[in-house]
C-alpha cells in the first residue's frame, strides 16, 4: 500500500474549490484511495466526507492507495494538496 | 395617479421598491417539497436502490450541465454540489437506510439531513454549505417523484419571478438579467429580497397578499412607484405601460450632483457600504461621502479581531477615496443576526436583546480600542472628515462612554446610533453629548414594533412608514435641530424615496442608503420643498398604520404635483 503524509497549503484549507478538485482528481483516477486526518479515515472520493473533516490550512493529512499506478497517483494527490488554490 | 390602493380582482398591492416600471410573464417559484412520508417502501430494497441511484446520478448530470451554462463562481459552487449527489458515502448511506425498508425518497431526505446536521454543527463556512445540500437532496427527490425540481427557475425567457420571499441561497443562483421583476407575497421593505432589489436596481413589489395566485405565464405590469402589480392587463394598458418604459429608457438621466429639496436646503446623500468593493460605484452615482461604513467584514470569517495595522490599511483605503468628504464609520456591530465568535461567547436566548453592538464591544474593550486606533491612524494619513459611531445605544451613560473614548484615541467627531425607542426619546440628552446621530430604521423599527425582523412571520410589522417609528425619528430630529447636530438616517428607510422626503420634514439632515438607490432619492427631494416635506410628515404621524401613512403622503404627494409634473403619461 503507498501512502503519503502532506500539509494542506490552501489558504483556507480543503474546502469548497479545492476541496472539489481533489474529490474529482480522486475519482479520475479510478483507484480506491483514502484520506486520514487525525484518527478519522474515510473515502477521499466522498466530498462530503473530506468537508466534514474540516482541514484547514497547515494540517497534516495522510493519502493511502493499493493498484498498479497507486504512487503515480499519490504523487499527483499530493502535489494537488501541497499547492494554494486559494491564493 | 391617485395611488390605487383600492384592490380590485385584477391588481395586487404591495409595497413598492424604488420607482421601476415593468411588463412581462409570471414565473413562480417552485414550493419546496414536502417532506417525504416515512411509511415502509412497498418494492424491494433492489428495486429502491436501482431508483435511488438513477436520481442521484441524473441529478448530478443536471447540476452540471447548469454549472457550464452559469460559468464563474456559480460553476464552482455547482460542481461542489454534483459531487454531493454521486457522493459514495451518502450512497452506502442511502442504501443501508433502503435495506432498512425506507423508500428511496425517504432514504436520499434521510442520509442529506444527517450530513446537513453535520455540516451545521461544524459551524462557520461548513454551516453555510448547509443549504447547499438541501437544494441538492430537493432536487434528488422531485427526480424520485417525478415532479419539478424546486429552486430558482431558469427559464430562456425574461420573467417576473413570484416567491413568498427569496432567501439568499435563492438569489445566488438567480439569473438577474432575466428577471424584469420580483414579486413577493411575504416579507417587508426590509427583507431580503428588497435589499437585494435595491442594491441591484430591480423592479419590485414586496408584501403583495394574493401574489401566489397568479399563475405561470401570466402578463402582469409591476409600478413600484405605486405598488400595485395589474394582472393581465388590456392591451390599452400594456401599451401605455411600454410607452412609459421607452420614455423613461429615452430620458436623461437625473443628474449626478448634491442631494436638494426644491427650495434648495441641502440634504447631503451618502452611501451605505459593507466593504470596500462597491466605493467605484458609490462614488460614480454621485454620494456625497459614506454615511454608514459597517466594518463587519473585517471580523467575519475570523477567530480573532484583526490587528490594528490590518485594519487601518482596510481603513486608509476607504478614506483615501473620498478626500474633504465625510466618513461615518460604525464601529463592530456583533450579535443578533451577525454573531462572532470572539465577541459573542455565550449563547443567548434572544440575542437580539442580548449582548450586541456597543454592549458587547465594552466586554471587549481591547477591541473597541484596537478598531477606534486603526481608524483615527487612518484619518490622519488621509483627508477625508471621518466620524465614528457606536451601534445600539440605549442609553446616556453610553454615550458618554463611547464619546470619551473616541475622543482618547484622537478621533475628532464621535456619535452614536439611534435604534432602541430609548435612545430616541431621550435624543434630547444623548445629543448634549454625542456630535450627531444617526437613525437605523431597521433595528428602530424592529425595537418599536417588538417584531423581530429576521422572522418572516412577523414581517408585516417591519414597515418604518409605521407612525410609532416616524414619530421616534421626529423626537430625533427635533433635538437635532435646537442642538444643531446632525441628525442622519442610515437604514433602508433613507432609501424608499417618498420615505425619505417624510424623513427630512422630520429632521433628518442627511441620508445614507445602497449607492443603487441615490438617483431615485435625489430626484424625489428635487420635488419638494422643505416646508412640503413637513406636512407630508404631519400627514404620516397622524395616520393609524404604515398602510395609512403611505397611502396618505401618497396621496397629497401626487395632488402637489400633479400639475407641474405629471408622472402618469400614459393617462
Amino acid at each position: 500500500m503507498a501512502e503519503r503524509t502532506v500539509t494542506i497549503a490552501s489558504a483556507h484549507g480543503l474546502h469548497a474549490r479545492p476541496a472539489s478538485m481533489f474529490v474529482q482528481a480522486v475519482t479520475a483516477s479510478g483507484l480506491s484511495v483514502e484520506l486520514s486526518k487525525g484518527d478519522k479515515t474515510l473515502n477521499a472520493a466522498s466530498i462530503l466526507g473530506v468537508i466534514s473533516l474540516g482541514i484547514e490550512h497547515g494540517d497534516s493529512v495522510t493519502l493511502r492507495a493499493d493498484g498498479d499506478n497507486a504512487d503515480s497517483v499519490l504523487d499527483s494527490l499530493a502535489e494537488l494538496l501541497t499547492t494554494d488554490h486559494d491564493a | 395617479m391617485t395611488p390605487s390602493h383600492a384592490v380590485t380582482e385584477s391588481t395586487l398591492t404591495g409595497v413598492g421598491i424604488g420607482r421601476g416600471l415593468a411588463v412581462g410573464p409570471v414565473i413562480r417559484m417552485p414550493d419546496p417539497l414536502p417532506e417525504p412520508s416515512d411509511a415502509p417502501s412497498t418494492l424491494t430494497p433492489d428495486a429502491e436502490k436501482v431508483r435511488a441511484a438513477g436520481a442521484l446520478a441524473a441529478t448530478a448530470v443536471d447540476i452540471r450541465l447548469r454549472g457550464d451554462r452559469a460559468g464563474g463562481s456559480a460553476k464552482d459552487v455547482l460542481d461542489a454540489q454534483a459531487f454531493m449527489a454521486e457522493d459514495p458515502t451518502l450512497r452506502d448511506d442511502v442504501n443501508a437506510r433502503i435495506d432498512s425498508g425506507r423508500t428511496a425518497e425517504r432514504a436520499v431526505f434521510e442520509a442529506f439531513v444527517q450530513f446537513r446536521d453535520l455540516l451545521v454543527s461544524m459551524g462557520g463556512y461548513m454551516g453555510e454549505r448547509a443549504t447547499d445540500l438541501d437544494d441538492v437532496s430537493q432536487r434528488v427527490v422531485a427526480h424520485l417523484q417525478g415532479v419539478a425540481a424546486p429552486g430558482v427557475p431558469d427559464p430562456d425567457h425574461p420573467f417576473v419571478l413570484v416567491a413568498r420571499d427569496l432567501a439568499p441561497a435563492d438569489t445566488a443562483l438567480l439569473d438577474l438579467e432575466k428577471v424584469l421583476a420580483l414579486i413577493t407575497s411575504d416579507g417587508g421593505p426590509t427583507s431580503h429580497t428588497a435589499i437585494l432589489a435595491r442594491e441591484k436596481s430591480i423592479v419590485a413589489v414586496v408584501g403583495a397578499r394574493g401574489a401566489l395566485s397568479l399563475d405561470n405565464g401570466e402578463i402582469v405590469i409591476v409600478d413600484a412607484s405605486t405598488g400595485v402589480v395589474t394582472i393581465a392587463p388590456s392591451e390599452a394598458e400594456r401599451a401605455a405601460a411600454e410607452a412609459t418604459l421607452a420614455e423613461r429608457k429615452a430620458a436623461p438621466e437625473v443628474p449626478v450632483g448634491p442631494g436638494a429639496m426644491a427650495d434648495g436646503t441641502k440634504i447631503p446623500l451618502l452611501a451605505n457600504l459593507g466593504s470596500v468593493d462597491k466605493l467605484t460605484e458609490a462614488v460614480e452615482k454621485g454620494a456625497e461621502g459614506v454615511g454608514l461604513f459597517r466594518t463587519e467584514f473585517l471580523f467575519l470569517d475570523s477567530d480573532r479581531a484583526p490587528s490594528i495595522e490590518e485594519q487601518q490599511a482596510k481603513y486608509t483605503a476607504l478614506l483615501g477615496a473620498f478626500p474633504g468628504k465625510k466618513v461615518v464609520v460604525r464601529a463592530l456591530d456583533a450579535g443578533a443576526d451577525k454573531p462572532l465568535s470572539f465577541l459573542n461567547d455565550e449563547p443567548e436566548e434572544n440575542p437580539a436583546l442580548g449582548l450586541r453592538g456597543l454592549r458587547a464591544l465594552r466586554a471587549h474593550e481591547s477591541i473597541l480600542r484596537d478598531q477606534l486606533t486603526a481608524l483615527a491612524n487612518a484619518e490622519a494619513v488621509t483627508e477625508a472628515d471621518v466620524w465614528v459611531m457606536a451601534p445600539m445605544v440605549s442609553t446616556v451613560e453610553e454615550t458618554r462612554y463611547f464619546v470619551s473614548l473616541a475622543k482618547e484615541l484622537g478621533l475628532k467627531t464621535a456619535g452614536v446610533m439611534v435604534e432602541v425607542p430609548a435612545s430616541a426619546l431621550l435624543a434630547d440628552r444623548i445629543l448634549a453629548d454625542a456630535d450627531f446621530a444617526s437613525i437605523g430604521t431597521n433595528d428602530l423599527t424592529q425595537y418599536t414594533l417588538a417584531a423581530d425582523r429576521l422572522l418572516g412571520s412577523v414581517a408585516s410589522f417591519q414597515d418604518p412608514w409605521h407612525p410609532a417609528v416616524l414619530r421616534l425619528v421626529g423626537e430625533v430630529g427635533r433635538a437635532g435641530a435646537a442642538l444643531d447636530k446632525p441628525v442622519g438616517i442610515c437604514g433602508e428607510a433613507a432609501a424608499d424615496p417618498m420615505l425619505a422626503v417624510v424623513l427630512v420634514g422630520l429632521g433628518a439632515t442627511t441620508l445614507s442608503m445602497s449607492p443603487a438607490a441615490l438617483a431615485d432619492v435625489r430626484a424625489e427631494l428635487s420635488r419638494f420643498t422643505v416646508k412640503q416635506a413637513k406636512e407630508f410628515a404631519e400627514l404620516a404621524l397622524s395616520a393609524n398604520s404604515a398602510v395609512e401613512a403611505r397611502a396618505a403622503v401618497f396621496s397629497a404627494a401626487s395632488s402637489l404635483t400633479s400639475s407641474t409634473h405629471n408622472r402618469t403619461e400614459s393617462e
